[in-house]
């Protein structure tokens, strides 16, 4: 491995409010290849969706610099595609118009007008949501809309897809499924993917590497886990697998006794 | 990694396929029963209001009948107006024309002037909402300038123009404007930080963001402005006309209080509720049509 595919240099982020300076993370460095799919866990408010805002280019890291495919990237764009938290879909736009305003950004120039309205179909159909096009936002429900989010971020052919606990207000089922989506797709197009998780088993289904964060103030990363299962995975089968129960203990290990370090600490 | 060249078994899909369209039929039950019910609702709003009417009508009839009143009962409004009821549409000399025609010249000084305030006031509003220096230079300045009663701009927009009606337009604009760039400032300062964001992942440019997520985000604070401000324009359409003259509902008023023809008075005043409820209404239809899907998201 030469050069990684996205790299976060040295990144240091605090802010600064009324005089008073808070630092949230401190020389945070991770480099990503292409194609991987990194979950990044850890306690609420350690700085977890300030570490995506700034590979977004949302926020302005203090010192530290995001580089993708060799270039710095201080600036948002559709090559981060982000589906956030709270779905952000626009509910005055359908469904298909939430897709299709990103589609038509991205590829206004270079896709002719039929090009345009099969691609944004052809994500929709990717999560499965081609039925609902004609819809708005506010006609369907949370885990469509989430779903949604991710043909619209997919749609745009993102270099690196930056997912901020897309699933964190979703019943267990509908997460699972969607869980099991997002496999799929990344399966078939082998995108660079950035997932902020809560959920630890989420973490290990999916991800390639799990990225597990320090508390706050000043989040470090603490420990990178490897999880080497092969993939296609399947929750069932994993249930039970020996390396799948191992990945999970070590990241409950370490938010279990980072945890209790902390509020030892106070 | 080589990810990329693992396959889930296309298996895998069908299940989920179905689940995903049962989700979608739940919505909407019972859609014809709705009809009978829309009807009741309209009659128990009906009949309170019918009620109310005669009820006024009764006691308006009551207190005007004596012989000495300075006001006149409704069968005598009926009686002495009846012509001005009866044809709205004549075509006379000078301002002697039917109600229809001077309620149309006053709408269409309230439709230029409050057109205008309409544009202006929403281009002001987005810029004072959008810049928080545009904001600190000019909101003090609206914040004084819209207290400052309508009619008291006509001697100076008479003095300007020279002109009765480009005064009278100038009056309604300057009255509807400020509600309108007020609630409009409001609505762009309350755009949600996520819609701004998608809007910066897509690199919407100045113009894109203007029309894709400002107009549409601030639309309901937008239609609150402009239904303040066609309630203002019709109240102060009035009293302009009434001291520019020429055809118009509120000259109409004024002449007929110089004849003494207080029955044309009360028709008038009917006409005038009429409109301006009427045009109420439609600026909160568009308003609801234009945002359908805004308020929930
Ligand atoms: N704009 C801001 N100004 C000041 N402090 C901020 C700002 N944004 C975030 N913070 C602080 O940074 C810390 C990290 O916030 P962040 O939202 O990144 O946490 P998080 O890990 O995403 O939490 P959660 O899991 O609950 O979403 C918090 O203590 C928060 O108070
Ligand atoms: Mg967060």
């Amino acid at each position: 491995m030469t050069k990684s595919y996205l790299s976060l240099e040295l990144i240091d982020k605090s802010f600064e409010r009324g005089g008073v300076r808070t630092e949230v993370l401190k020389q945070v460095s991770l480099s990503v290849d292409k194609g991987e799919f990194i979950s990044i866990i850890g306690h609420s408010g350690c700085g977890k969706s300030t570490l995506l805002n700034i590979v977004a280019g949302l926020t302005q890291a203090t010192t530290g610099v995001v580089l993708l495919d060799g270039r710095v990237a201080d600036e948002p764009g559709p090559d981060r595609a982000v589906v956030f938290q709270n779905h952000s879909l626009l509910p005055w736009l359908t469904v298909y118009e939430n897709v299709r305003l990103g589609v038509d950004k991205v590829f206004g120039s270079s896709k002719s007008k039929a090009e345009r309205h099969d691609w944004t179909m052809r994500n929709l159909e990717l999560v499965q949501m081609a039925h609902a096009a004609d819809k708005r936002p506010s006609e369907v429900s949370g885990g469509m809309k989430q779903r949604v989010g991710i043909a619209r971020a997919l749609a745009m052919e993102p270099k690196v897809l930056l997912l901020d606990e897309p699933f964190g207000a979703l019943d267990a089922l509908t997460r699972a499924h969607l869980q099991d989506q997002v496999m799929q797709i990344h399966a078939e197009l082998g995108n660079t993917v950035l997932m902020i998780t809560h959920d630890v088993d989420e973490a290990v289904l999916l991800s390639d590497r799990i990225v597990m964060m320090t508390n706050g103030p000043s989040a470090r990363i603490g420990e990178i886990l490897d999880v080497p299962l092969s993939r296609p995975r399947r929750r069932i089968e994993l249930a039970a697998d020996r390396t799948y129960l191992k990945c999970r203990e070590a990241v409950l290990k370490f938010l279990y006794e980072r945890h209790r370090f902390v509020e030892a600490a106070e | 990694m080589s990810v990329t060249n693992l396959k889930l078994p296309q298996d895998a899909a069908p299940p989920h396929a179905a689940r995903v369209i049962a989700f979608s039929r739940t919505a909407r039950p019972g859609a014809s029963r709705r009809l009978p019910a829309a009807l009741m609702t309209a009659l128990t709003n009906l009949v309170p209001l019918l009620v109310t009417l005669s009820f006024i009508l009764v006691a308006w009839q009551v207190i005007c009948s004596a012989p000495d009143s300075s006001l006149p009962a409704p069968t005598r409004v009926l009686e002495e107006s009846w012509e001005l009821i009866a044809h709205p549409f004549y075509v006379g000399q000078g301002v002697d024309q039917g109600l229809f025609w001077h309620i149309s010249a006053s709408l269409q000084r309230v439709a230029i002037g409050y057109a205008l305030a309409a544009v202006v006031g929403i281009a002001l509003g987005a810029l004072v909402g959008q810049s928080a220096l545009a904001m600190r230079g000019l909101d003090p300045i609206f914040q004084v300038l819209r207290t400052v009663p309508p009619l008291a701009w006509l001697p100076l927009s008479l003095a300007a123009f020279q002109d009765g009606t480009p005064s009278a337009i100038f009056v309604i604009f300057i009255t509807a404007i400020w509600p309108i760039i007020i609630n409009t400032a409001v609505g762009i300062r309350n755009i949600p930080q996520d819609y701004q964001n998608v809007a910066k992942v897509l690199r919407l440019n100045a113009f894109e963001y203007f029309g894709k997520i400002m107009l549409p985000a601030a639309a309901p604070y937008i239609f609150t402005g402009l239904r303040i401000g066609i309630g203002l324009s019709w109240l102060a359409i009035v009293a302009a006309e009434m001291l520019i003259g020429g055809v118009g509902i509120g000259f109409f008023i004024w002449d007929a209080w110089n004849s003494s023809l207080i029955s044309d008075i009360i028709v008038a005043l009917i006409y005038v509720g009429i409109v301006g409820f009427l045009l109420d209404r439609l600026i909160a239809l568009i308003g609801r049509v234009v945002t359908r899907g805004t308020a929930t998201a």
